[in-house]
């Protein structure tokens, strides 16, 4: 039996780069600028998962994203950089789903790839900066979690030795199997695309993407069937539509307000004497300073 | 109306976290204005004087678990201990630090719950919330409001339905203050041998390196922060100079870690530290939104930049065009002239 890895990844909106054209003129953000990337802690877990499969024998890498069908990209990246296969979880009933109806769906569609020996995610996701998706999907498997991995140091079928980063420190620590694990950003960077496997998983498609294709594939899929990327739905699930969705979300978005630039006065001086004595004294006279 | 269950963390030196602290003191607040009681959970190995360290944050009950495997923290028993105790209190509102405990603990006991937990909420309010479909009235409901989208958006998150409503709050966001000096709640032991099962210690600790926290930027009342415009370690120095004359800390924008001028114990803004000083200083910092999100809180905000245009400007109350090289020493000079 081989020793399967399972990895979490998401399509995220590039938040850390909200450029002075991402910005509307009122202040608030355009996110319909900002371009769709691989969540970047979930490049390093993908890394993590191949590099433990370099290191166990008969080892393979499976990647599981949810999201949208344009998420299919999120398959293809990471067959070019090693991964043996994906699955994306795509249906519209997933629509509106909090980190708890998430984590619900998710654990069924790893649960169809059991027996698996190790789950690896990102620790969080850019767009929501939650890391609870992770531990929420380990519960749900009763499987132990190790949070915030930053290297992997041994494995045998039956166990993980992993350190992990802390605030303040390291930890080392040792978990049976199956575990699932959320990986750090301190952790190594994802191996670049390999030019093979690039021209091998080129045309890897979804069913949703082919429909959409003028090109007829049918025949290179015949001859190639890796090229197909399987799309799970709700009903590929098992899923209980009312714990998914917005019915399965206990939290609900009561107001959201963009963030927008404090228009309040600010007071412009020089790097004149005059100007920094008059800050210095009018500070100490106001007591901020002593 | 049931309680406000705060999770206490124990530091390496047997107290408890300031970021718990934090959480008592903003419990109290809450608990008042529900008129509930604020209990506190602290599940630890040894443990000095637990009473006399929370019962002036106005805490009314402490749940205590003590067992060697206890500390230091792995997830599965505290998760237990706390899944089967909120089972039997129901609580109202439950609150975690934003720390690497908390974020462990706190996604794993609600989604064995199935309740929601907001993560990282820079405030938390009372209020009342009526659902579009049904006209439904819901009442003091916990406002869990926080930053999401990179910071570019601030939501308001609630939990109508289901308890307790979960958060957790990052360290330095909420101000520690006694709530009063006399104040005393009782102790209850937890009978933990009920809720702990022998497979919830299969994670081994094999080794920990963990440090007591050097640099205490969260509680400095004076920041001088240096960003990427400060262009050099010889400059920086000039930060410490005048974090030295005026009795302040030297933070960070993430750019100048990045760039290598400063160590990351010092970063502040979302990915680093939360600080609300009264005075804040900040050099060649842009003040990109992430940046701002760790420091908009200051009283008072002095923005050195030698471009008029930096965003940081727009939130400081002084702002001095021109280069941190000249502007630091004359500072350090007047300082010295005018102090008394």
């Amino acid at each position: 039996m081989s020793f399967r890895i399972v990895v979490l990844a998401k399509q995220v909106p590039d938040t850390r780069n909200v450029g002075k054209d991402a910005m509307k003129a009122d202040g608030t953000v355009n996110r319909a600028a900002l371009p769709a990337i691989y969540n970047p802690e979930d490049l390093n877990a993908l890394e993590m998962a191949l590099e433990i499969k370099s290191k166990i024998k008969d080892a393979e890498v499976i990647v599981l994203t949810m999201g949208p069908p344009r998420a299919a990209e999120i398959i293809r990246e990471s067959v070019y950089r090693g991964a043996d296969k994906g699955y994306l979880i795509t249906d519209r009933k997933f629509a509106g789903s909090d980190t708890l109806a998430t984590s619900y769906a998710i654990s069924l569609a790893i649960k169809k790839l059991a027996p698996y020996h190790l789950v690896i995610s990102g620790r969080q996701a850019i767009d929501g900066d939650t890391a609870q998706v992770g531990p929420q999907a380990a519960e749900k498997l009763g499987i132990p979690q190790i949070t915030y991995a930053e290297e992997f140091i041994s494995a045998t079928d039956k166990d993980i030795t992993i350190k992990r980063r802390l605030e303040r420190g390291i930890e080392v620590v040792k978990t049976p199997l199956p575990a699932l694990l959320t990986v750090h950003s301190s952790a190594p960077d994802c191996r670049p695309r390999n030019a093979k496997l690039l021209m091998r998983y080129k045309y890897a498609r979804t069913l949703t993407e082919l429909q959409e294709e003028t090109r007829d594939y049918t025949e290179l899929f015949d001859k190639r069937p890796y090229l197909q990327i399987d799309e799970w739905t709700v009903a590929d699930l098992n899923a209980d539509v009312e714990l998914l969705g917005l019915s399965g979300s206990p939290t609900k978005v009561k107001k959201i307000e963009n963030v927008v630039l404090q228009q309040k006065e600010t007071i412009l001086l020089t790097s004149a004497d005059k100007d920094i004595e008059g800050l210095i004294k009018e500070l100490i006279d106001s007591h901020i300073i002593g | 109306m049931n309680n406000i269950f705060v999770y206490c963390e124990v530091t390496e030196e047997g107290l408890i976290a300031d970021v718990s602290l934090e959480l008592l003191s903003k419990g109290r607040k809450l608990a008042n204005e529900l008129n509930i009681k604020l209990e506190a959970i602290v599940i630890c190995d040894q443990i000095q004087n637990i009473e006399t360290q929370l019962y002036p944050f106005g805490v009314d009950v402490i749940h205590i678990a003590q067992e060697p495997r206890l500390f230091p923290y792995t997830t599965l028993p505290h998760a237990s201990i706390i899944i089967n105790l909120f089972k039997e209190e129901k609580p109202e509102i439950a609150l975690f630090g934003a720390t690497s405990i908390g974020r462990d603990l706190a996604p794993r006991v609600a989604s064995s719950l199935r309740c929601g937990l907001t993560a990282d909420c820079t405030s938390l309010e009372i209020g009342d919330h009526t659902e579009n479909k049904t006209q439904k009235i819901y009442k003091n409901l916990l406002y869990q409001i926080r930053p999401a989208f990179g910071g570019n958006i601030i939501a308001t998150i609630i939990n109508p339905d289901t308890r307790p409503q979960m958060a957790t709050v990052r360290e330095g966001v909420m101000k520690k203050e006694h709530f009063s000096e006399t104040y005393k709640g009782k102790l209850k032991k937890l009978n933990i041998e009920k809720y702990l099962k022998e497979d919830d210690f299969l994670v081994e600790i094999l080794e920990r390196h963990v440090e007591k926290q050097k640099i205490n930027i969260k509680g400095a009342q004076i920041i001088i922060a240096g960003g990427y415009g400060v262009g050099t370690k010889e400059n920086f120095d000039l930060l410490y100079q005048l974090a030295d004359a005026i009795g302040g800390e030297v933070g960070a924008s993430r750019a100048a870690v990045d760039a290598g001028l400063v160590d990351h114990a010092r970063q502040i803004g979302q990915t680093g530290i939360t600080v609300r000083p009264k005075l804040y200083i900040a050099c060649g910092i842009s003040g990109a939104v992430q940046h701002r999100a760790g420091m908009d809180q200051s009283a008072k905000i002095i923005s050195i930049n030698n471009d008029p245009k930096a965003p940081i400007n727009k939130i400081a109350d002084y702002t001095i065009i021109g280069n941190v090289g000249d502007i630091l020493p004359k500072m350090i000079k007047y300082y010295k002239e005018n102090s008394k």
